[in-house]
């Protein structure tokens, strides 16, 4: 049977609605509005974990998104699963289940338990030292290493959720929904300016809404009365947006921050079903008010990370808030007031508290006082020396610290106690500010980093500013919201606070104890067991910088970024170095400030939605027919068609013999296509390809090469001249929009003078290419009327013409060698072209092909595919194709480079054919070619770019660059592959058709 | 991400432009008279200043101009922006 700790009935929680929930597969019970957390803790459960490197058993610290220690699986082994979630901040609905991570078999009994015992061979850089030699058993120590650690499981089937995105455009965006954040975002709104308020709690109100220290007051009413009428108020002003669960995960320059907007998790889950689960906020704020608030600092004293050991401040919520207590023989250990609200909360509850130990002198404020006179004990100058309890904490020993306070002095005193809340001061939350680039200053006096210098328009209110007190936050809030939005009279300016002044502190970084350093245990980082020792050894072994120090020992690089420890860290360094903390600097918080989840981060763009993907108006055809596809950029493109179950390389032989044999068609619509107009276009192609284009005639066309000002290939295409002003150029499909994006710079920028406009029109028109030597025949029947003889329509040249009512442009040229026709069509009657050319090719027995047989025929002819053949560092010189560059020309881009000492190397790499010694055996892409074997080293002098079995050669075929090739006509080079040596011989890259008979066939 | 503001467009969100390297850096008008040191000055030699930086800039999701930026590189602030052809700020 378990305890029963709910102590108090909270507004928070509503206790007619109770829900059962299984935690490490045991059931229990807590109500609507408790977290897992505070649901455990009523039921007296503290231990949740293990740690990550001994495996140490851990409680719950906190209770809010800083959570260390309490990171379970959510709903284990179903599609919903999610690790490393915080206990804190998950809401607790029917049917929710939740496990430890870290811990095998239990959490109870955990094997890697006799990692805590072996510690002393556990130091800091321990995995860097040990396992690294001998290296080759770095997988043995692998296995052992990742079975026993890792944070939790990952889903293993698709996740059923849907996720969202949402753009945000607001003229005020508040972070954080406490005291300041609410006031902040009243006043702003309340001035007409547009307003978001966001808080990563269920709940607003931060802090404020549970405060209990009866000596402070809002126009003589408890700041938490006066807060909740405030929060009553927002709902009736306009220009505010109000979003509750959404935390803000990044701030990037220029006010553009991230934030999840989470919807279902609180949700059973036969009401999650069919909702957007969490959506990302994409805002875009003109300024933006940081009202993150502060976290409690622990303190760092031997063996400070048992189950019971909490955040002073947890423990307060969890009492007020939860109306749960944390124990029920309580104690306290602090250097300021706040520990002293805590154990009022407790003692005005009937709750024992056993003790208060302070490591201060005294304090003078009236909730000391106060606490003196409920009987509570204060140890003033003492500090806790150590702890016990495996599982769960049992008592502490406090010695008296000494006035320097680097030692303990007197007898050790022995308390019992189940739980214990440190209070160590506060850490204003500025990971968001720093985030946006905005520099911070260290206060020595107060012992806290500060927004310093801000980047951004943004201000920093309330306790993440530096102000901890209500009149102290009120004021300045109040100032900054006048100076910074411009704004006469706020809603603050009449308000009367009263509070409690004492406001003493003694911040010790590391706590001493009665033992050495070296046989104490005293933890900074909880989940990545970083002690205090560890920062010290890795400054002993030399580490300086901060960052440094932190990879070395690991402190701060878990999923919650160090959020408790991280200051402490410092601390220990500069105390250490002898150093000031500000001249430290710190370390770097990075984005998410909470772990998101991927869903969050893609939104809707899985499955079909991943990329935008583009189709030819003939793909329904391809689909009919049974095509296999593949992706050319964005566009799917018919890869081969096969038919009675052939595999690839059986389609790819049959078409490519088809194609020569009588006739082939292809869908050829995704190339990229560039209407140019204009009365200079003439002098712009001058320009931007290598070859002459002044004098082509209207209704011819002209393969180009289109260099980079380095003189290296950049794409290739056949321009047709449609006019005296009028040009169409072709360009590869993948490099379409990257040229047309070159050509407009070269027009804006270098060339502002050229008359001429260019439009992309690749997905205007639809495009088949009809090839083979029946080609002339179906074109014929198609279009009757139109004169194909070789004298009216040669090769390389342009006919305007219509199939029945359908305008069409056909350009006689050819990629395979074959005579060929280039039909284009306006997009919508692509379809219908095609089919039209499938009925009249039927007798020819015309074969559709794609684009791997297209690559075939090519390679027969040694054309180049730019991309495939070239790689950014092939000049035309290079591909042996010196004929298309232009010698008279003054300039073209890329021209001034051919000349360079580095690109007239002869010892360059050059396009070549390679043909195997066995015409069976075909080479692999990529493969790479040397000239000696059996060297221990040698020369890799180039590699095999394209290769196929040539079906219309009946050999193996291939096309490589070489070092020096061009000069290596017939000489024997060597492929080395894995299991055997392939004899190759340089060939002329033309394998068939060299003196081009057939495009006239 | 930044908030562009397009000369032609007004502001716009960071992803619907594309960076194009340094400004004011003129293609030779007559590169065959060039030596190489000089060719590769012109093609290769960039600045890439930690500080203020003159940029070009392509507004490649929108209305295709380019344009030119004064950024500071180190907090990404955009000082000026203004119009291919213009004087740059001083
Ligand atoms: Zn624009």
């Amino acid at each position: 049977m378990t305890k029963n700790l709910r102590v108090k009935s909270s507004e928070y929680i509503d206790e007619t609605n109770r829900i059962s929930f299984k935690f490490n597969g045991k059931t229990y019970h807590g109500f609507k509005g408790d977290t897992l957390a505070s649901a455990l803790l009523s039921n007296d459960v503290h231990l949740v974990g293990r740690s990550f490197k001994y495996h140490r058993p851990r409680g719950i610290m906190t209770s809010g998104s800083e959570e260390p220690n309490a990171i379970v699986q959510v709903n284990p082994g179903t599609n919903r699963t999610e690790p490393n979630v915080r206990a804190t901040e998950v809401e607790i609905y029917e049917g929710l289940e939740a496990s430890s991570q870290n811990c095998w078999p239990s959490v109870e009994f955990d094997i890697g338990g006799i990692n805590n015992f072996l510690s002393p061979f556990f130091p800091a850089g321990f995995y860097y030292k040990t396992f690294m030699w001998p290296a080759s058993f770095w997988e043995k120590y692998e296995f052992f290493i990742r079975h026993s650690a890792g944070l939790g499981k990952s889903p293993t089937s698709n996740d059923p959720d849907i996720y969202d995105h949402r753009n945000i455009h607001c003229d005020v965006l508040v972070i954080g929904a406490g005291i300041s954040g609410i006031l902040a975002a009243k006043n702003a709104a309340k001035n007409n300016f547009k307003t978001l308020l966001v808080d990563e709690k269920n709940e607003l109100g931060g802090s404020t809404i549970y405060e209990n220290n009866e000596f402070n007051k809002i126009d003589n009413k408890s700041p938490s009365e006066w807060l909740k009428k405030e929060i009553k108020e927002l709902k009736n002003i306009k220009n505010l947006e109000i979003k509750t669960r959404t935390s803000v995960a990044a701030y990037h320059q220029y006010n553009y921050l991230l934030a999840r907007e989470n919807l279902t998790d609180h949700l059973e889950v036969k009401d999650k079903t069919n909702k957007i689960r969490q959506r990302l906020l994409k805002i875009r704020a003109k300024k933006v008010i940081l009202a993150t608030g502060a976290l409690e600092r622990p303190l760092i004293f031997n063996n400070n990370d048992r189950p019971g050991i909490m955040l002073s401040s947890a423990v307060k919520k969890y009492s007020e808030f939860y109306g749960v207590a944390c124990g029920n023989k309580n104690l306290f250990f602090t250097n300021n007031d706040s520990a002293y609200e805590s154990a009022m909360s407790l003692y005005n509850k009937g709750i024992n508290v056993e003790a208060i130990i302070d490591i201060r002198e005294q304090s003078e404020s009236k909730i000391v006082k106060k606490v003196k006179e409920a009987g509570i004990k204060v140890y003033w100058s003492h500090t806790i020396v150590d702890t016990t309890g495996y599982k769960r904490l049992n008592s502490v020993s406090i010695m008296k610290l000494s006035n320097d306070g680097t030692s303990v002095t007197g007898s050790k005193i022995s308390i019992s106690c189940d739980c214990l809340g440190v209070a160590g001061g506060w850490t204003p939350a500025v990971h968001l500010y720093t985030q946006s680039g905005s520099k911070l200053k260290f206060d020595e006096e107060k012992q806290i980093f500060l927004p310093n210098q801000n980047t951004s328009k943004q201000i920093s209110v309330g306790s993440c500013g530096g102000d901890f007190k209500i009149d102290e936050i009120i004021k300045n809030l109040n100032q900054k919201l006048k100076a910074n939005l411009n704004i006469k009279e706020t809603d603050l300016d009449n308000i009367k606070v009263e509070i409690d002044q004492e406001n003493s502190k003694r911040n010790i970084w590391l706590l001493p104890s009665d033992k050495p350093l070296g046989k104490t245990k005293p933890f900074v980082d909880y989940q990545n067991d970083a002690t205090a020792k560890d920062i010290k050894l890795a400054l002993r072994e030399g580490f300086r910088s901060i960052e440094h120090v932190k990879r070395y020992t690991t402190t701060g690089m878990g999923t919650d970024q160090g959020k408790l420890g991280n200051m402490h860290a410092l601390g220990i360094i500069a105390d250490t170095a002898g150093v000031k903390m500000g001249e430290l600097g710190t370390t770097t918080f990075r984005p998410p400030y909470t772990p998101l989840t991927f869903g969050t981060i893609v939104g809707r763009n899985v499955g079909k939605f991943f990329d935008i993907f583009r189709r030819t108006p003939m793909n329904d055809w391809h689909v009919e027919n049974k095509a296999e596809f593949e992706n050319v950029g964005q566009w799917k493109r018919a890869w081969y068609y096969p038919i009675n179950g052939e595999t690839m390389h059986q389609a790819v032989q049959r078409e490519s013999k088809a194609a020569r044999e009588s006739a082939g068609i292809l869908d050829a619509s995704t190339l990229g296509k560039i209407d140019i107009q204009g009365s200079d276009a003439s002098e712009f192609l001058n320009r931007v390809y290598t070859n002459a284009w002044s004098k082509l005639a209207i209704g011819k066309c002209r393969y180009g090469l289109m260099l980079n000002e380095d003189g290296m290939v950049y794409d290739d295409g056949v321009t047709t001249r449609l006019g005296e002003n009028h040009y169409i150029m072709t360009t590869t499909t993948g490099g379409a929009a990257n040229v047309l994006g070159k050509l407009e710079d070269y027009l804006q920028t270098e060339w502002p003078e050229l008359d001429v406009y260019l439009t992309s029109v690749t997905d205007h028109y639809a495009t088949a290419s009809l090839c083979g030597p029946n080609s002339k025949k179906i074109l014929k029947k198609i279009i009757p009327d139109l004169d194909l003889s070789d004298e009216n329509f040669p090769h390389m040249s342009f006919k305007e013409s219509k199939i029945g009512n359908i305008q069409c442009r056909i350009m006689r040229i050819s990629f395979t060698g074959e005579h060929s026709y280039e039909i284009n069509v306006q997009a919508s009657y692509g379809k219908d072209l095609w089919e039209k050319c499938i009925e009249a090719g039927k007798e020819f027995n015309i074969t559709p092909y794609g684009t791997e047989t297209m690559h075939l025929l090519r390679a027969e002819k040694g054309f180049i595919i730019v991309g495939q053949d070239t790689d950014g560092t092939m000049t035309p010189i290079d591909l042996q194709m010196d004929w298309i560059v232009s010698k008279k020309k003054y300039d073209f881009i890329g021209k001034r480079s051919l000349y360079r000492s580095d690109t007239m190397r002869e010892d360059r790499k050059q396009l070549v054919g390679l043909l195997t010694d066995d015409p069976n055996i075909v080479l692999e892409e990529g493969a790479q070619i040397v000239s000696e074997l059996n060297q221990s080293q040698v020369e890799m002098l180039g590699h095999v770019t394209s290769s196929y079995f040539s079906p219309n050669l009946k050999k193996s075929i291939a096309l490589a660059v070489v070092r020096g090739g061009k000069d290596m006509m017939g000489k024997k080079l060597f492929v080395p592959m894995e299991n055997k040596n392939i004899n190759v011989t340089v060939a002329n890259p033309v394998f068939y058709d060299e003196k081009n008979e057939r495009l006239n066939a | 991400m930044f908030l562009i503001n397009c000369p032609y467009c007004g502001e716009r969100d960071q992803q619907e432009f594309k960076a194009g390297g340094e400004a004011h850096i003129k293609r030779p008008k007559q590169p065959t008279e060039l030596s190489d040191d000089e060719w590769a000055e012109y093609l290769f030699m960039r600045k890439n200043i930690k500080g203020v930086q003159f940029e070009r800039w392509n507004h490649t999701h929108g209305c295709r101009k380019w344009f030119n930026m004064v950024r500071d590189t180190s907090n990404d602030e955009i000082k000026a922006i203004y119009k291919m052809g213009e004087k740059p700020p001083a």
